[in-house]
């Protein structure tokens, strides 16, 4: 459901409606573009009164992106865009919040700020530009970087296990998380549809090319001749079925996850896995969050997307009862309550 | 019967209860305090605890202490060495007998003076038999066997009698200054109205606690300390940190911003974030950040979207805030940041307290990072700093960093309670909907602010951030000029709120031998040193600045009056310092102490009185 609270565009918007009149300076190529587009799109599908979408970033290349909307937007500092946006979401629940950071944004400078909005549940939406590098400091690894690879920081390779993003939300409790490729606007803008309509943290990766420091870094998921075996998009109630002739699937057998042929070995749809993205346990959401190949597809989509109460709700919830049974109405009340004398 | 004692009238008094942490120090003295206070005693207080919750039982480092002065005239701290020494055990003795007057009564639980006691205290001897305390009055009283007899009626676990011996002290306290149990006996039923056999316990313990004072002989004479002059009003006791909490929610609601408090508990400032987390009912948005850089850039996020927003810390958490600061400079938007001083650096001493953090509070940025910084000086006019902080803040559209310590935000006094309505209008420049001519960075011609377009507001969506941006537009911008122009605006603006701030006041005649110059915290301090000396002909006066950046318009025409200046500070010389450099044309001493303790009169009177004999 869309928030309530938020008031509604009495006009059907467009696109034209958040262009911005700012150069975009991202390079040619790069993922950003299609990330821009996908909000483009769904800002007037989401249908909010124009003024009520707020955009906040921290530093990188990512956030940049508030110029290139026209929203009211905040561009902050390094690591703290989860923080500032915490502030806006709480001070002015009317918003419709949202977050554009990168992988070394969210998980290495601003982790701790990260963590803490998803454990909190505070109704923003989280557009995470991982693009496993550092671009606008030139191409240093990041935390999502796979082990090995070579980069300016490290010309041996790195020695460091990556984060693994959906292991790291849903470890923090994150009740939303979703994930697309930079190079499929349509499924992109349905999931930020998805995100907006979340009560709770949206977390949205997005699996963003670097042209310049991190070239095809998810071409083997992502390129047009790999996606169809690579990737396995899911949709809530459907069974998980992938492949060029929708042959695989996904079953779970003892505790974990195979990707299958259907028809070898007995295996029939049957047998595939259904997906529940509004299943309150996060176990199968987990393990599909951490599929990788070569053995299993990517997953793209929303995975999980369960219901539970918003910090924001609680603070306005806790307002409104102590308005109504305390003694304390106005500061003229607090002045002189409790032991006074008069002299 | 009793016997008639003697009655000692003394202009001031003051009062320190110690004892074990769990001995219920900071009740009593509070409790004491409020009792004096309904006499009509003006008065000062500072509790003395350890940093330890739970340290070592009756050892040192687990002493805990109340310092009340109390007076029939006007109090202006709480007192250097006290005249009256309530010790519940030995190793509070051992801790405070240094702070105790040549002279001065000393009460002591003679009960807790056993051989234990006396070697946890790290004593050789029993002070009480060795004649070490021969030149103090001492009275002994085994106060905790005392109050197990009279509670014998009282059907009560032996814990539970055994933790009332403070009631019984007190009522010692009461007849000894000649008080009215009735306030603290209606406090115990209040406080334990669902225990009535706590309730009989503590009132009974006060009660015999009284008698046996009047009974016992050591009691030779009471003391009496009449009312003081005070201006007419209604009045109550309130510390340096609830009286920042307070002015900031009077700040709130004069101007019609809600308050957002973001905030990490950092010791001595912790008492703020949870004051305003009780205060729901008055629409107080608290959020305890996971650190103290999210505290800052949660509230800069709440001020971008229209709230009055305030982070609280203590100078390890400052720093870590540095960076978000000059982001709320270069945004241009209204910040307050309270910052209870401690005596640093690092983790330092927390519970001690220093004016050390000033450099840090005006030059403690990256970039030409200029911020308006005032600074309360005393427990009750927090509340009237930490106002003007707000409304400098959002009248002008830029951070405003209130300082204050933890001798005041623990330490108490008593508070003429204003109204509201009567505090001073708050105006933020807010931008009106549909604005034709709103631009984030087109600026109020007089004060230099920009305005405040809060989101949701129809017809101004714009872009704010930590990039520089051009004038008027607020586009991204590296123009050289442009960059010039917005850092020596960001100056002025600051500068000029010396229009809007009062003229600074001299205590004393403005022309003289010696001025005295102080900063916050130090005001009642400095001022019994050189009300004493003005009192003994010398031609003495004191400056004490709330306003440090920028400083008040008339300071030069200040400074121009006396022969000599001395700036006194508790830490190194950091006014000074920023004194020299903004108006070198004068000639300043110096006076430091670095202790994490408070200048006394004394040693102030000996540095003054050796200036003012110098050729």
């Amino acid at each position: 459901m869309l928030d309530k609270r938020i008031e509604k565009s009495p006009v059907p918007l467009t696109k034209e409606d958040f262009a911005s009149d700012q150069m975009v300076k991202w390079c040619p190529g790069c993922g950003g573009h299609a990330i821009l587009a996908a909000v483009e799109n769904v800002f007037p599908r989401i249908g909010y009164k124009k003024e009520n979408f707020t955009i906040v970033s921290g530093i990188g290349c990512s956030s940049r992106f508030p110029y290139y909307v026209h929203t009211y937007g905040f561009h902050g500092i390094h690591g703290r865009a989860t923080a500032i946006a915490s502030g806006v979401k709480i001070a002015n629940p009317d918003q419709s919040v949202w977050i554009a950071t990168g992988d070394g944004d969210s998980m290495a400078i601003g982790g701790n700020h990260f963590i803490h909005i998803i454990r909190r549940n505070i109704d923003v939406n989280i557009l995470l530009f991982n693009n496993q590098i550092y671009g606008l400091t030139k191409g240093q690894y990041s935390p999502t970087t796979p082990m090995g690879q070579v980069t300016k920081t490290s010309p041996q390779g790195t020695i460091e296990n990556p984060f693994i993003t959906a292991g790291l939300v849903l470890g923090a409790q994150g009740t939303f998380f979703a994930r697309v490729p930079d190079n499929n606007v349509k499924l992109m803008t349905e999931v930020l549809y998805e995100a907006a309509k979340h009560d709770g943290t949206s977390v949205v990766e997005i699996l963003e090319n670097c042209v310049i420091f991190n070239d095809k870094a998810f071409s083997s998921v992502t390129s047009r001749e790999k996606r169809v075996e690579n990737q396995l998009i899911l949709r809530h109630g459907e069974p998980m079925i992938y492949g060029k002739d929708n042959d695989m699937g996904i079953i779970l057998k003892g505790t974990s996850l195979y990707a299958v042929k259907i028809g070898v070995g007995g295996i029939t749809e049957k047998d595939i896995l259904i997906h529940d993205q509004f299943n309150p346990d996060p176990g199968i959401h987990r393990m599909l969050g951490r599929m990788m190949g070569p053995d299993y597809p990517v997953v793209m989509g929303v995975i999980r997307s369960a219901k539970a109460p918003t910090y924001d709700d609680m603070v306005e919830e806790q307002i409104v009862n102590a308005k109504k049974s305390a003694k304390i109405q106005c500061v003229d009340d607090l002045l002189n309550s409790g032991d006074t004398w008069e002299i | 019967m009793a016997k008639q004692k003697n009655i000692l009238e003394l202009e001031d008094v003051v009062v320190k209860f110690v004892g074990d942490s769990g001995d219920g120090m900071q009740l009593t003295g509070t409790l004491f305090s409020d009792t004096a206070a309904l006499a009509g005693n003006d008065l000062a207080t500072f509790p003395d605890f350890p940093a330890e919750i739970r340290a070592p039982q009756n050892t040192v480092a687990g002493v805990s202490g109340f310092q009340v002065h109390l007076g029939q005239r006007k109090i202006f701290t709480s007192g250097d060495m006290c005249d009256v020494l309530v010790a519940m055990n030995p190793a509070s003795l051992k801790a405070n007998l240094k702070w105790a007057k040549p002279g001065a009564t000393i009460i002591v639980d003679e009960s807790a003076f056993d051989e234990k006691g006396i070697e946890k205290a790290g004593y050789k001897t029993s002070p009480l038999e060795d004649g070490s305390l021969n030149s103090y009055h001492l009275i002994k009283a085994p106060i905790s066997v005392l109050t197990k007899e009279s509670l014998s009626n009282v059907e009560i676990d032996k814990k539970m009698a055994e933790k009332t011996k403070n009631m019984f002290v007190l009522g010692m306290m009461y007849f000894l200054f000649q008080r009215n149990l009735d306030s603290t006996l209606d406090f115990i039923l209040k406080k334990f109205s669902n225990k009535p056999e706590v309730v009989k316990a503590n009132q009974v313990a006060l009660k015999a606690g009284y008698n046996f004072a009047e009974t016992v002989e050591a009691i030779a004479s009471t003391i009496k300390v009449g009312p003081a002059p005070m201006e007419k009003g209604r009045y109550r006791n309130i510390t340096g940190n609830i009286a920042t909490s307070w002015g900031l929610l009077a700040a709130s609601e004069r101007s019609g911003r809600p308050l957002f408090l973001g905030s990490y508990p950092i010791t001595p400032a912790t008492e703020i974030l949870m004051e305003l987390a009780k205060h729901k009912s008055l629409g107080v948005k608290v959020f305890q950040a996971e650190d103290e850089i999210a505290g800052i850039c949660s509230a800069i996020g709440a001020s971008f979207a229209g709230s009055m927003a305030v982070t609280t810390t203590s100078g390890p958490g400052l720093s870590l805030k540095s960076e978000a600061m000059g982001l709320a400079v270069i945004t241009e938007l209204p910040l307050v940041i309270v910052n209870v001083q401690r005596a640093g650096p690092s983790t330092g001493m927390p519970t001690k307290s220093e004016q050390s953090d000033l450099l840090q509070a005006l030059f403690g940025r990256n970039g030409e990072a200029p911020m308006i910084v005032i600074a309360a000086s005393s427990p009750a006019n927090c509340f009237h700093y930490a106002y003007m902080a707000a409304k400098l803040s959002m009248e002008h559209m830029t951070p405003v960093l209130l300082l204050t310590d933890g001798q005041m935000g623990f330490g108490s006094e008593l508070f003429k309670i204003p109204k509201v309505a009567d505090m001073p209008e708050i105006n933020p420049p807010i931008a009106q909907p549909r604005d034709p001519d709103f631009k984030p960075y087109r600026r109020d011609s007089v004060t230099l602010a920009r305005k405040w377009a809060i989101p949701g507001t129809e017809g101004l969506r714009h872009r704010i951030g930590g990039l520089e941006k051009t004038n008027i537009d607020g586009n991204v911008s590296t123009d050289p000029l442009n960059h010039e122009l917005m850092v020596n605006i960001r100056e002025d603006k600051v500068m000029r709120v010396a229009n809007y701030i009062p003229e600074q006041e001299v205590f004393g005649d403005e022309s003289g031998d010696l001025l005295v110059v102080g900063w916050g915290g130090t005001e009642g301090m400095l001022k019994s040193a050189v009300s004493q000396m003005q009192n003994e002909g010398h031609k003495i006066s004191m400056a004490q600045f709330n306003y440090i950046m920028p400083l008040p318009k008339n300071t030069v025409d200040v400074f121009s009056k006396f022969k000599k200046i001395i700036v006194c500070e508790l830490n190194n010389g950091q006014f000074v310092k920023y004194l020299r450099m903004t108006l070198p044309e004068f000639k300043y001493r110096q006076h430091n102490k670095v202790q994490g303790l408070p200048f006394h009169v004394k040693e102030l009177s000996e540095v003054f009185t050796k200036i003012l004999e110098e050729k």
